[in-house]
Order: structure tokens, then C-alpha cells, then sequence
């Protein structure tokens, strides 16, 4: 259907509000055509994401609509404007017009107040309360009550995060209705009737369960508690009095004290537009900003509540230089030549190595790549610190570098199914799990998984049960309902950085890609991947999708670059440099935001370099141990890009100055040293660049991907299934015990057979690597493929790169106890 | 000829022209044009007899009005506990931004003020405040009070931004040191209005096993006023 078919099928309706006439769609409810003519009725219930529910009352209008005959007929009593749907030839007088409205709307407010205990000078709403404010526009300015008023015991925590004031709340549900229809996660509800009718947590024995029964402790956060939601912070931004608080924000500062900055959020592949709110040079809070094609009004907790890791007491100020052994405090000038002196003699030696990570902005991206191309003459470069292959290099650069605009978060919300493989949308995806749920019921969802995760139960997905490293031959033998499902138009088949581990896996999504019509969407889990795949940060890859082995591509750059040549050995990716550099075949390793903890063998890597230069936020567990430590600026600090999954361009401004250098700006110093020019100084110079550079015709690409799948493990093999739970240890939620207390417990999942085989019945369960080191957690017997054990990459007890050292997909030993 | 020039020549040709002064005042009488250089001495003769109104200060220190607005005050409870609960309603009100509160929750092992919620920071910068008083109107449980304390002058910019310790009132006789628990069985709605009168012996008992060396505690009051000796 086109856009002028659409537009002539819209049925409207002509009404008057306030005597002013006005069109809007069929349908659309009396207190939203108001709105459009800048008539406000005051409310508290209505939220424009969520579904009309009438529970406050505030938005009482006088209605009068045409009878049978076509005589205007008035309602008896007014009516809540947020649920009544337009008609022709209604006539609507709000509280402007209407003497009625306006004494029926006081009376609500009088009521909501009478056991509101107007405690707003100790409430984190004071100052910016729709309650609070709209009592003074539309209330009466005495009180009538002289009873005592209701009282609860406050406030009643949720969660370690969330606290509920049950004195202050005016039951308007719009929390337990965002839990309900937007997070699919009920964790709390009303409870009782009348005057104690109050919010709740879940009580078996006075609610059901809405078929989810908690299977302890699979099902519980780290606190203890049931139901925990990553969603939860919504809730407190969309109430509309202090009912509900947040443990981290609690009492810390009222809104005229802050300062609030547009920014977006750095902790996934979103790319989610938030509201940075800061006092006096610290981060106080951080909300979702309303972006309807993205995020829409929503943000995950971990976009919420995880920001103090920037400003924790490792946050580095000033470089450090290693002196006898030491550490020390350096000026900018004695780091950078210390930096350049130590990288000048690797680069004539054996080489340099450079992982940038995955968690930096598509400028910093660039000039690492431009950094280790130009100024250090190798192509050592991967930001890829996780799972990785040269298959998913060639399927990055053939299919998803410099493709612009693909599959987007409204493609998602309206594709008739989706199949989902490697990648698990709650965990990994954040809020790409509440588009998807959006259209719960109207959308097939299949995930290719060892069991099915609480997120993917949540979307009603079929689960197609596969061990890691089958996915290939799953998605090549793929037939029946998935396969007929996916052939519909707009179907979008979703993979997830972790298929990278699978060979063939990349190869086998895009062929049923061809095969079923579907578009293919990669989602990464960093906030920085998409972008550097953008940049060029991989070691066979330059900007816009170029191959560094094709003569032509390089060529070009390089006359962009106005350098003579590029290096065209081919690079080692992350691996390879990690294995190098403990081998001693490079001679000095560039780190960007990469915690060690988070890769196999890194550790090792950096104390054997010969030469590190680590530039970091923090003094981490690299910057501890590196030669030169050039400190770099956090997100809030800086200004930059990240692009998101989709490859939408998500810029974003300082959100407070201070005279930390970004990433880009410190390589730019380090290769003038280096003697080269990267013309990276300012964010202007690098977009000019990309911007000039743009996307590679099909030749220069790398050539799609053809790799074969792996063989079946023995019979009897336990492999290893492991993914990031979205709130965990890693780096970036450190120093905020409020949301670690909301992350889920960690358990390993079995399934009865291979527990039955491991001897494991009740309690804990320890797998061991092949490396002899193991870890011991809670286990839970899942409904899930035989042959499987899975456990949490960095939760509380079970960080897999670290205590295992072996990597997902990989066979372990399982055994009973701990 | 520029502007300039041009203004000055005017001005030259008028102070050229040669024009008398004449006064507005109302012109004396002989007798009057004659004592006029001496009439002076008349104002210093009749203040002779007149009473002195010369303040020996800083000798003799004078008590102002009443409600004369001095220093700030952060006011206590009668059992120690302190009124102000961090909201900065004054540091909203204040119209020359000289307050900042930074506010925080009160738990059970630190319990500053009664409720959930206390001052943690408190500053009032004096070479800010104007003396206005709009913060005690905003202030909502009365915390916040001025002194008539007046001698608000120091040597270094810092000396005259007051913390908290600064602006709180002494103990009174038979109150204790903050933090300490609120009396059982009462909300800060009790203490709001006025139904705490005196510190009981949970909070004793409290402070006791907390802080067992606390001065405002009875049995370390001789101790106590020894030390102040």
C-alpha cells in the first residue's frame, strides 16, 4: 500500500472542544484530539504508550454527542476524556468552558489528595509532580479533610532498586500496566478493595501468577525476589507522583539543581536517546528520552542506573608512565613521548597490535584505524574482544559495513515473524525485546537456542532446540513452519555476535536469507560494534566495507589518507594479537576499553608485550598492568557517534565539559609523535573523511562468506552455552550495588538427562574446562537440549573468561556438587 | 575638524562668555551673611547638651531588635535530633543562590533527623546572603531560623562559606547528639508537632551501645565540661 493510499483510508471525525472545531482520525480518544488543539485536560492515568484504562479520573470532561434522531444529547455525568473515543458531532467543554467539568475535576483531585500525605518537601517528585503541579492548577487551594489520613509503612522495596511509597500513590496503574503490556514482566499489581486498595508485589496466595510460576532460583534476582524486570526504571519515570523511587536517585537532589543533557546510551547496540541529569559536574540521574523511532519512551535499567563507573575513585586523571616498576603520574607531553618512543621501537621490531574494543564511538573507531594503518604500518587491528571469526569479518564487510539504514526497530515491530539466532533479545538486545513485544500476538518469533530464555518465553517464541555450534546445520536443515513463516513478507531474521563462534553459522543465515525472501539483521551487543565495523577496526577491513587484501580498495584510502601506501599483509584479528603478544611475536599492544577479565588470555597478553599503551576511563585490570596509561573520556564527557544496529547515526554532545580527551584526540597527538598525520583532531575532520571515503562499490568488498559447518560433538560431550545476562559484572555497572541487587541469580541450567549423566540432583554444580579450571554454581534442571550445560559470562560467581578460561561452544567436563 | 574638536570649541566659546552665579538658595539677610562663616560652630554647641548616641563598639557589644535578621540557624528537636530534612525548599527560595543543600537517606544506623530524608550537606555562603529572610518563610518544619548574630566578617572567602556544624544550635541542656534512633512509636509527624518533649532512655540505650563516649550523654556531661575547661 502507498503513502497516499494510506492517507485516504484514514477515516476521520469532526467534533468541537471548547468550541473549537476539529478534524482528527476515527477513533482517536477526546483528551488526544484536545491536545492537537492545545486544549490540556489535566490527567494522571493516561500515558500515550500505554492502553486507556480511566483509573484516576482527573481528565473528567462534559460530553454531548448526537442521538438517533441528531439532536445533540448531553452524558448525564462527565465523562474520563482518556477513554472515550471520538464521535461526529460531539461536543466536548473541558474545565475552560465547562463549570461542571471543572467542579467534578476538582473533586477528583480532592479525593486523590485525601490520602496523599503531602509530604512534597521530602519527595524525589517535588518540583516536577504532576500531582504536585496539577493541584495547583485545577485543585481547590484549601483542604476540606481533617481525619487522619491512611498510613503505610514506607516505603516498601520492589526491589534493591525500586521503592514504593504506597502513601503517595493514586492507584492511576500506569506501573503495573507498563508491566503488563510494554515489559511482559508482572511483578507487581493493585491488591485489595477501597481504602486499602494499594500497589503490591506479587502475593501467591492473593494473585495468580499470570502463568509464570517463579522455578526458584532461576527465576529470582540477587536479592532474592521474584519477578525481577530489566525494565523496572521505567516505572518510576512514568509515575506521576513520588510513589515510586529509585534507591540510586533517592533524596539525592531536587530537579532545579540539575542540569540535564540529550545523550545516548552506551550500553548496547540501540542506540537509546537518554536525558543525562547532572549537578555541579556530577551525573545524578540519567531517564529515557522520548525518540519515537527508536527507543520510543523507553530505556532498559542498565541504561538507567549504570553510569557511576565513570566516576568511581580508579576514574583517571592524568597519564601515568611506568617508572622502575611504577606507575606514576606523568604530564600529557612526557606520556605521549613515552607512548610514541615505545610504539616507534615495536613498529621497527616485531609490530604492534591494537584492540580498540567494542565500546567506543565511531570516530574513536576511525582514528584507531587510522592509527594502526598509518601511524603504526600494520593491520594488527580487531575490536572484536569476544567471540570471532574471519567468516563473520567477511560477512561484516560484505553485508553489513557502509549498508546504511537496514532492517529497523519499526521493520522489527511490524515483520509477520522473526527468527532469532545467537542472540537472546532481552539479555543481548535490551530494547529491541520490548519492539518485539509490542507485537506479541500478531508476530511469529522463533529462536534458535538451547533452551527457551524467560525473554524469548516472554514473546510466545517457538524455540528451535539447537547445541552451540549446530546452528549451522540447523538453519541449512530448516524446513516446515519456520521456513514457510519466514518466506513472508517483511520477515527479518536476526543474528547475534555470538553465531561468529559457529563456522558456517553466518554463511547458513544469510543462504535462508536468500532462500526465504527475509531480511537479515546482526545485532551486536556493544555499543561500539557497529560503528567500528563502519570504521574499519578489523584487521582485514578498512572504512566503508573496503577489503584490505583488495589493491584497488587500499588504494583508495590511501589517497584519501594521502599516504603513499597501506600495509597489505594480512592482519591478525583479536585472537591472533592475543596469541602473538604472549607468544612475543609483537612487540607492543595498543588497548582501547577492554577489561581483561572479559577475554581469554588477554591478561597473559599484556604482561608479556614487550611495550602496552593502554588509553582507559578507569585504572583497569589492562591499565594496570601497561607501560604507558593515557586516560581517555567516559561517554558523558565526550561528544561522538555511536552507530546502532540498525546503522542509524546516533550522535551525541558533551554532556559535561571537562578536559578529558576523547579517544580520537589522543591518537591524534600519539601519531603526530609517531610522525604521521591522521588528521583526526576535531569530529568535523573524521566525519568529512567518512563522509568522503563512503561505502565501497561490491568488488572492493570482502567476498560473502563460505565456511563449512563444524562436526557434531561426540555423543556424550557436555558443550558449554554462555551469553551476558543484561544485568551482570561487567565493567560498565560497577559502583552500583542498587542494580547488581536487580540482576538475576546466577544458576547453571542442565537439562535431566545431562544432569542424570553428571550426577547431579539438587544444589550445586561444577563445570570444568579443559584448561582444568572450573566453576561452581547453583544449577537448575531446564527444560533444554541434552549435551548442554549453560552458564552466565560475568554474573556474581560465574565469569567464564576468567575462571573457566574456555570459550562458549567449546566441551567441558559436569559434575555434581560443588 | 572631527567631533571631538568640534565639541570643544563650542564648549570654549560658552566658558568664554562671561556670566555671573547665581544660587537657588534663598538669600540671607545682613545679620546672617555676617555670622555665616562662624555658624557652623552653632550645630557642634547645641549637640553639646544632647544625649550621646555613639555605639562603643566592639567594646560595648549592643543587642539588636528582636527580630533583627542575623547568621542562620539550624534548628534541633528537643531530644537532639535534627529539624532540617535536606529539601532545599531555602536553597530553592533564596534569591542570591547563596544555600546548598545536598540531601540523603536516613537509616537505621544513622538517624540524623526525623522521617527518611536529612540534611547531609548544608552550606550558606555569607558574602552572598543579602539578609532577606524568604528561606525561613520556605522552610517547612521550621528548621531553619536566623540568629541575631551580626559579626559576619572574616579574612579568606572560605572562613565565610558555614557548613552545617557551623550553622546548628548548640545542645541544649538535656538533648542528645544526633544521630541517634527517634523515640519509639513516633513519626516525624509527631515530632513536627512538638509531642516530643525529651530524650527516653531507648535512645540512651542507643547511644550508650553506639557511641558510648558521646559528651552529651548524662553520664559524661562532668567529663564532658571538664574538657570544654
Amino acid at each position: 500500500m502507498t503513502a497516499t493510499a494510506d492517507k485516504a483510508a484514514v477515516e476521520t471525525v469532526t467534533l468541537t472542544i471548547d468550541g473549537q472545531e476539529v478534524t482528527v482520525p476515527k477513533g482517536t480518544l477526546i483528551i488526544r484530539a484536545a491536545e492537537q488543539i492545545g486544549v490540556e485536560i489535566p490527567r494522571f492515568c493516561d500515558h500515550p504508550a500505554l492502553k486507556p484504562a480511566g483509573a484516576c479520573r482527573q481528565c473528567l470532561v462534559d460530553v454531548a454527542s448526537p442521538g438517533p434522531d441528531g439532536n445533540l444529547r448531553a452524558f448525564p455525568k462527565p465523562q474520563a476524556s482518556c477513554t472515550m473515543a471520538v464521535t461526529e458531532g460531539m461536543v466536548v467543554n473541558t474545565q475552560h468552558t465547562s463549570e461542571e467539568a471543572d467542579r467534578a475535576q476538582k473533586g477528583v483531585m480532592e479525593l486523590l489528595l485525601i490520602n496523599h500525605p503531602l509530604d512534597c518537601p521530602v519527595c524525589d517528585k517535588g518540583g516536577e509532580c504532576p500531582l504536585q503541579n496539577q493541584a495547583m492548577s485545577h485543585g481547590h487551594s484549601e483542604t476540606r479533610f481533617v481525619d487522619v489520613k491512611r498510613i503505610f509503612e514506607k516505603p516498601l522495596p520492589l526491589s534493591s532498586e525500586i521503592l514504593l511509597d504506597r502513601e503517595r500513590c493514586v492507584l492511576c496503574q500506569r506501573c503495573t500496566r507498563f508491566s503488563k503490556e510494554i515489559a511482559g514482566d508482572a511483578f507487581i499489581d493493585l491488591q485489595n478493595r477501597g481504602a486499602m486498595q494499594q500497589i503490591g508485589t506479587f502475593n501467591e496466595n492473593v494473585l495468580d501468577f499470570d502463568g509464570y510460576t517463579p522455578a526458584a532460583p532461576a527465576a529470582e534476582d540477587e536479592s532474592g525476589r521474584a519477578f525481577s524486570s530489566y525494565y523496572s526504571g521505567n516505572t518510576v519515570q512514568i509515575c506521576p507522583v513520588g510513589a515510586l523511587t529509585s534507591a540510586a536517585y533517592r533524596f539525592r537532589s531536587r530537579p532545579f539543581d540539575l542540569v540535564s543533557s540529550p545523550g545516548i546510551s552506551e550500553h548496547d547496540s540501540s542506540g537509546s536517546a537518554i536525558r543525562t541529569d547532572h549537578r555541579r559536574g556530577k551525573i545524578l540521574r540519567r531517564l529515557a528520552d522520548n525518540d519515537p523511532v527508536v527507543n520510543e519512551d523507553w530505556i532498559t535499567d542498565k541504561d538507567r542506573f549504570a553510569f557511576s563507573w565513570q566516576n568511581l575513585s580508579d576514574r583517571l586523571e592524568r597519564p601515568l608512565v611506568r617508572k622502575d616498576g611504577e606507575l606514576v603520574e606523568a604530564s600529557w607531553p612526557e606520556a605521549i613521548a613515552a607512548a610514541a618512543a615505545g610504539l616507534k621501537a615495536a613498529r621497527d621490531g616485531k609490530g604492534v597490535g591494537v584492540l580498540p574494543g567494542g565500546r567506543v564511538t565511531l570516530e574513536d573507531a576511525y582514528a584507531y584505524g587510522k592509527f594502526a594503518r598509518v601511524a603504526l604500518g600494520t593491520n594488527d587491528i580487531d575490536h572484536r574482544t569476544r567471540l570471532a571469526s574471519a567468516e563473520e569479518q567477511a560477512f561484516l564487510g560484505s553485508t553489513v559495513a557502509a549498508s546504511g539504514l537496514g532492517v529497523t526497530f519499526a521493520d522489527l515491530e511490524k515483520a509477520p515473524s522473526v527468527l532469532m539466532v545467537g542472540f537472546e533479545p532481552e539479555d543481548e538486545g535490551g530494547v529491541v525485546f520490548l519492539r518485539l513485544r509490542k507485537s506479541l500476538g500478531k508476530q511469529k518469533v522463533f529462536t534458535a537456542a538451547p533452551f527457551l530464555s524467560r525473554g524469548a518465553e516472554k514473546l510466545a517464541a517457538s524455540l528451535l532446540p539447537v547445541a552451540p555450534g549446530g546452528e549451522a546445520a540447523l538453519l541449512d536443515g530448516l524446513d516446515g513452519d519456520a521456513v514457510e513463516a519466514l518466506s513472508a513478507e517483511g520477515a527479518v531474521i536476526i543474528v547475534g555476535e555470538r553465531l561468529a563462534a559457529t563456522p558456517g553459522a553466518l554463511t547458513a543465515a544469510a543462504s535462508l536469507a536468500t532462500r526465504t525472501g527475509a531480511r537479515l539483521a546482526w545485532i551486536p551487543r556493544r555499543a561500539g560494534e557497529r560503528g567500528a565495523v563502519e570504521a574499519g577496526t578489523l584487521p582485514g577491513l578498512l572504512p566503508g566495507g573496503r577489503a584490505a587484501t583488495d589493491a584497488t580498495a587500499r588504494a583508495g584510502v590511501a589517497e584519501a589518507w594521502g599516504v603513499d601506501s597501506l600495509p597489505s599483509t594480512e592482519g591478525r584479528d583479536a585472537a591472533a594479537i592475543i596469541a602473538a603478544a604472549s607468544a612475543g611475536d609483537l612487540d607492543a599492544l595498543v588497548v582501547g576499553g577492554v577489561t581483561a577479565s572479559d577475554v581469554t588470555g588477554l591478561a597473559d597478553a599484556v604482561a608479556n608485550a614487550g611495550f602496552v599503551v593502554s588509553l582507559e576511563v578507569r585504572r583497569s585490570d589492562v591499565a594496570e598492568q601497561a607501560d604507558v596509561v593515557l586516560p581517555v573520556a567516559p561517554p558523558s564527557e565526550k561528544a561522538g557517534t555511536f552507530v546502532n544496529w540498525e546503522g542509524r547515526l546516533r550522535s551525541f554532545a558533551t554532556a559535561i565539559a571537562t578536559d578529558a580527551l576523547s579517544d580520537y584526540r589522543v591518537l591524534d597527538i600519539l601519531a603526530r609523535e609517531l610522525g604521521a598525520d591522521l588528521h583526526a583532531g576535531t569530529i568535523a575532520e573524521i566525519n568529512g573523511e567518512l563522509a568522503a571515503l563512503g561505502a565501497a562499490p561490491a568488488p572492493q568488498r570482502p567476498a560473502v562468506p563460505a565456511a563449512k559447518a563444524p562436526k557434531a560433538p561426540k555423543k556424550g560431550d557436555v558443550v558449554l552455552a554462555s551469553w551476558h545476562q543484561l544485568i551482570d559484572e561487567g565493567a560498565l555497572q560497577d559502583g552500583e550495588p542498587y542494580l547488581a541487587g536487580t540482576g538475576r541469580a546466577t544458576v547453571a541450567r542442565v537439562s535431566k538427562a545431562t544432569a542424570k549423566a553428571a550426577g547431579f540432583s539438587e544444589g550445586a554444580i561444577t563445570v570444568t574446562g579443559a584448561t582444568g579450571e572450573s566453576i561452581s554454581v547453583p544449577a537448575v534442571i531446564t527444560d533444554m537440549v541434552d549435551g548442554v550445560v549453560w552458564l552466565p559470562t560475568k554474573s556474581p560467581g560465574s565469569w567464564v573468561a576468567q575462571e573457566l578460561g574456555v570459550a562458549p561452544g567449546t566441551v567441558v567436563t559436569v559434575k555434581g556438587g560443588a | 575638524m572631527s567631533d571631538a574638536d568640534e565639541t570643544w570649541e563650542v564648549n570654549r566659546a560658552r566658558d568664554g562668555k562671561d556670566e555671573t552665579f547665581e544660587s537657588n538658595l534663598p538669600k540671607k539677610g545682613p545679620l546672617g551673611q555676617a555670622f555665616a562663616p562662624v555658624a557652623g560652630f552653632g550645630i557642634t554647641l547645641r549637640n553639646f547638651f544632647k544625649p550621646t548616641v555613639t555605639e562603643q563598639y566592639p567594646r560595648v557589644k549592643t543587642p539588636p531588635m528582636p527580630r533583627y535578621h542575623g547568621r542562620h540557624q539550624l534548628n534541633r528537636y528537643a531530644d537532639g535530633l535534627e529539624k532540617c530534612i535536606g529539601c532545599e525548599l531555602c536553597a530553592w527560595a533564596c534569591p542570591a543562590d547563596a544555600i546548598y543543600v545536598e540531601a540523603d537517606s536516613n537509616t537505621p544506623d544513622n538517624q540524623v533527623s526525623p522521617g527518611e530524608r536529612y540534611g547531609r550537606v548544608y552550606q550558606i555562603n555569607y558574602l552572598r546572603c543579602i539578609f532577606c529572610g524568604l528561606c525561613i518563610e520556605a522552610c517547612p518544619t521550621r528548621a531553619l531560623t536566623m540568629t541575631n548574630e551580626y559579626e559576619l566578617a572574616g579574612p579568606t572567602r572560605e572562613g565565610l562559606i558555614y557548613e552545617k556544624q557551623d550553622l546548628l544550635a548548640p545542645l541544649e541542656e538535656g538533648m542528645l547528639q544526633a544521630p541517634h534512633p527517634m523515640v519509639p512509636g513516633t513519626t516525624d509527624g509527631d515530632y513536627y508537632r512538638g509531642d516530643v518533649t525529651e530524650v527516653v532512655k531507648e535512645q540512651l540505650e542507643w547511644v550508650r551501645t553506639n557511641r558510648p563516649d558521646e559528651p552529651t550523654l548524662p553520664e559524661n556531661a562532668a567529663l564532658a565540661a571538664e574538657e570544654a575547661r
